[in-house]
């Protein structure tokens, strides 16, 4: 008896796959987030959940608009718009109005990614672009910060952020407070460095809890997501030039630690330089580009008009990946011995 | 990490794939009975195809020459079964083309015994008689290249070798054959290790295992007696380190470089199957007829080690093996990293066929492409230490002469390991391949 013989394929190998999928990667993030986003919610109220979410939705939008119909479904499913929303909104002052976290994520999307050619092909990380186009355009609101408040003020939700579109927030609400780089820049003030490290102080939505951040770097270095030689290159070459610093003048500039739990130095360090599609694929290129940023980042926080860096530090180097990854080849098996 | 790699017996970069061993892994190897007609392609191994010997109509022994080498990096092939020639005509081949072939039909009365002959002398041999037995003898590399094992033999003026390795990793899952052959029959592995690192006057023989076959490991290291120069040498379980220059890099921490032949660092590589080979032909004079064969896979109804005539068409052994279940949609000779798709079931088991796998829709299904994110995870599986994801990039480009003189495209090995790390689903190897074929006819053209 003649068996049967089922329509044979013939896809070439290898048949195996390891498993792991682009959005799944994208999960990951989200889920090593999840720690710094809910320290925000918790010292920042529904202020912060409000500006999270008008960035998310701006992004989100805007990919659906750009993109073709019949890849639509497949590039919002790939989580990765959404992403940038949420690492955009966690740079964003609480108090910022909605509305301008709204364009700021239509700006990251459309001129940070889309243009580009989409998920992949972009130069600079999406969130920044967006970012610094905000920081240029309303540079008052993205300076404004409120202090951080306590579990008990959860509700309160500033009024800036249900300020109209086109209108500035109303004056009268800034229970303003200065972060502690504004605070080392224009006062020469320190701050404790248990509240940088918990996270109780003014500051960018997501930034200001090292601790979190840090557990999420963990989980997400655990789970293969990011290229441990990026943050570590950032933070031990700013540690290492804010030491020399320190050393030259104690009273004029921050300490190493201070340098490295200050600021959106850990939320760029962790989360931000190692966006792998703007940072270098070689493991030599990832410490130049790491190491880079470090340099850069203290540059400008000590000698520069801000008080922050880290923004312009990555942007400038993701401007320069191409070139890294092109000189910064590894050595191919059997090639170059001697 | 890799550096810790290296020093506990491995290579860096690769990949670790699932084994998927157990399916076969206990299963005793047994024979599968002879069938009816078997068919012989004179090009089954890498080089100049064999010339056929015998006339349609004749009457052929098992073990008898049918077609001798036709070149130097050729080989001969003799009759796996006693029976008729039937054809010498083109033949379904694994891919599904048309191939010169040597049709037999067994002869259902037959003993099937090989004609007893007295073991040879190998001592006495001089290194070019040597050469020729092996050649005569139709010994391939049984890992599944091919490659006629004499050449490998044939070491220039000048040249000496150090070092035998025996490639006993088996990296691509499901196969078994080599931890079977390794376990069941670990005297032949160190016998024919003996005769081959005595005749290329090696100081030493190394085989190399992975950590998964501890049986496999057991049973050589039980077997070496004081007289024998053989070690065995446990490895990490990592893909791909069957490849000839990974093992030589796991063993030694030897690199081989580009475009040089691992002789050229003073080490010759043989598989366990070959040199099992080896030690039947000088012991028994059986020439290669026959092989281990793992048959496995989620589309087999029952897996099984087997020892199968070469010849045998693929659909007779798997009828052996209960049949392919429905959901099978992929046959795959070798193993699934590397293996080759079969085109036709009639097509005939090779001399370089390690394992017949079926596949069904959840390994075959084309998961969605996505854009590469760059996320560096092919350049960390690449043990030639490559850029894969720039090559893929190129491949769709079709910027192939790009790929050739800037990224050392015609160093990857086709192991794979990119494409199964690729969380994208890119078909990396596949723009390679593409690259490659392409370059090569243009070459063919100019």
């Amino acid at each position: 008896m003649k068996q049967r013989e089922p329509h044979l394929l013939l896809q070439s190998a290898p048949l195996l796959r390891q498993g792991l999928t682009t959005p799944a990667a994208m999960r990951d993030v989200w889920l090593a987030l999840l720690p710094a986003t809910l320290a925000a919610l918790w010292f920042f109220g529904l202020s912060a959940l409000l500006v999270l979410l008008a960035s998310i939705a701006g992004c989100v939008l805007t990919e659906w608009v750009f993109t073709p119909k019949e890849s639509r479904t497949d590039t919002l499913k790939d989580n990765s718009a959404a992403l940038t929303g949420l690492l955009l909104g966690l740079t964003l002052p609480p108090g910022l109005p909605m509305w301008m976290a709204f364009v700021g994520g239509m700006v990251a999307i459309g001129i940070g990614k889309v243009i580009w050619g989409g998920l992949g092909s972009n130069l600079f990380n999406p969130a920044l672009l967006g970012r610094a186009f905000l920081l240029g355009t309303f540079p008052i609101a993205m300076t404004t910060w409120g202090a951080a408040s306590g579990p008990g003020d959860f509700l309160q939700v500033h009024a800036s952020n249900l300020a109209l579109p086109f209108m500035q927030a109303p004056p009268t609400d800034a229970i303003s407070a200065a972060t502690p780089l504004g605070l080392m820049k224009f006062e020469q003030q320190g701050t404790a460095f248990t509240n940088l490290f918990i996270g109780n102080t003014a500051g960018s939505i997501g930034e200001t809890s090292g601790l979190m951040l840090l557990l999420g770097g963990l989980f997400l270095w655990l789970r293969g997501g990011i290229d441990w030689r990026i943050p570590v290159a950032i933070l031990g070459s700013a540690a290492l030039f804010s030491l020399i610093l320190f050393l030259v003048d104690g009273d004029k500039y921050p300490s190493p630690l201070f340098t490295v739990f200050s600021g959106g130095m850990l939320l760029g360090a962790l989360f931000m330089a190692t966006d792998p599609v703007t940072s270098p694929l070689t493991p030599k290129g990832s410490w130049i580009f790491g190491i880079g940023i470090g340099f850069l980042v203290v540059l400008i926080r000590v000698f520069g008009g801000f008080p922050e860096g880290v923004m312009y530090a990555i942007l400038l180097m993701n401007a320069a990946t191409p070139l890294i990854d092109r000189y910064s080849q590894p050595r191919v098996f059997g090639r170059g011995l001697k | 990490m890799g550096f810790l790699f290296s020093l506990r017996h491995s290579f860096e970069h690769g990949v670790h794939p699932a084994h998927h061993k157990e399916q076969t892994y206990d299963l005793p190897i047994q024979r599968v009975p002879f069938v009816d007609h078997y068919v012989m392609p004179l090009g089954q191994h890498i080089g100049a195809p064999a010339k056929p010997v015998v006339k349609t109509g004749q009457r052929v022994q098992r073990g008898e020459l049918i077609a001798e080498a036709g070149a130097f990096v050729s080989t001969a092939l003799h009759s796996p079964v006693t029976g008729t020639v039937t054809a010498i005509e083109p033949r379904r081949y694994i891919d599904g083309s048309f191939k010169p072939a040597i049709a037999i039909k067994a002869d259902p009365y037959a003993t099937q015994q090989l004609p007893p002959r007295p073991p040879l002398d190998w001592e006495a041999m001089s290194m070019e008689q040597f050469i020729g037995a092996v050649q005569q003898a139709g010994i391939v590399g049984m890992g599944g290249a091919a490659f006629p094992s004499h050449v490998k033999y044939a070491i220039p003026e000048g040249q000496q070798i150090n070092e035998l390795l025996i490639n006993g990793a088996e990296c691509e899952p499901y196969l078994t054959n080599d931890h079977r052959l390794m376990m069941e029959r670990p005297e032949a592995v160190l016998r024919g290790s003996e005769i081959v690192r005595r005749k290329l006057g090696a100081k030493r023989a190394t085989i190399g295992v992975e950590k998964n076959k501890p049986e496999a490991i057991e049973a050589l290291k039980r077997h070496i007696t004081d007289d024998m120069a053989i070690e065995v040498v446990a490895l990490e379980v990592k893909y791909p380190q069957g490849a000839e220059k990974m093992l030589i890099k796991a063993v030694y921490d030897l690199e081989v470089p580009a475009g040089e032949l691992p002789r050229d660092v003073g080490v010759a590589v043989n598989n366990v199957g070959t040199i099992v080979a080896i030690a039947d032909y000088f012991d028994s004079g059986m020439p290669l007829i026959e092989r281990i064969v793992t048959v496995s896979g989620p589309g087999i109804a029952e897996a099984a080690n087997l020892i199968v005539p070469i010849g045998t068409p693929i659909r007779e052994v798997l009828r052996f093996c209960g049949g392919l279940k429905e959901t099978t949609r992929e046959v795959i000779m070798g193993g699934p990293m590397m293996g080759s798709p079969v085109a036709d079931l009639e097509a005939p088991i090779l001399k370089g066929c390690s394992g017949i796998l079926a596949f069904t829709a959840q390994e075959t299904g084309r998961p969605k492409e996505y854009p590469c994110i760059r996320c560096g995870r092919c350049l960390e599986a690449c043990p030639y230490f490559l850029n894969p994801s720039r090559l893929a990039r190129l491949g769709k480009a079709r910027l192939y002469e790009q790929m050739r003189d800037e990224y050392n495209l015609l160093d990857c090995v086709e192991c794979g390991a990119c494409t199964f790390a690729c969380p994208s689903h890119i078909p990396i190897v596949q723009h390679i391949r593409a690259a490659k074929d392409d370059l090569r006819q243009h070459k063919g053209n100019g």
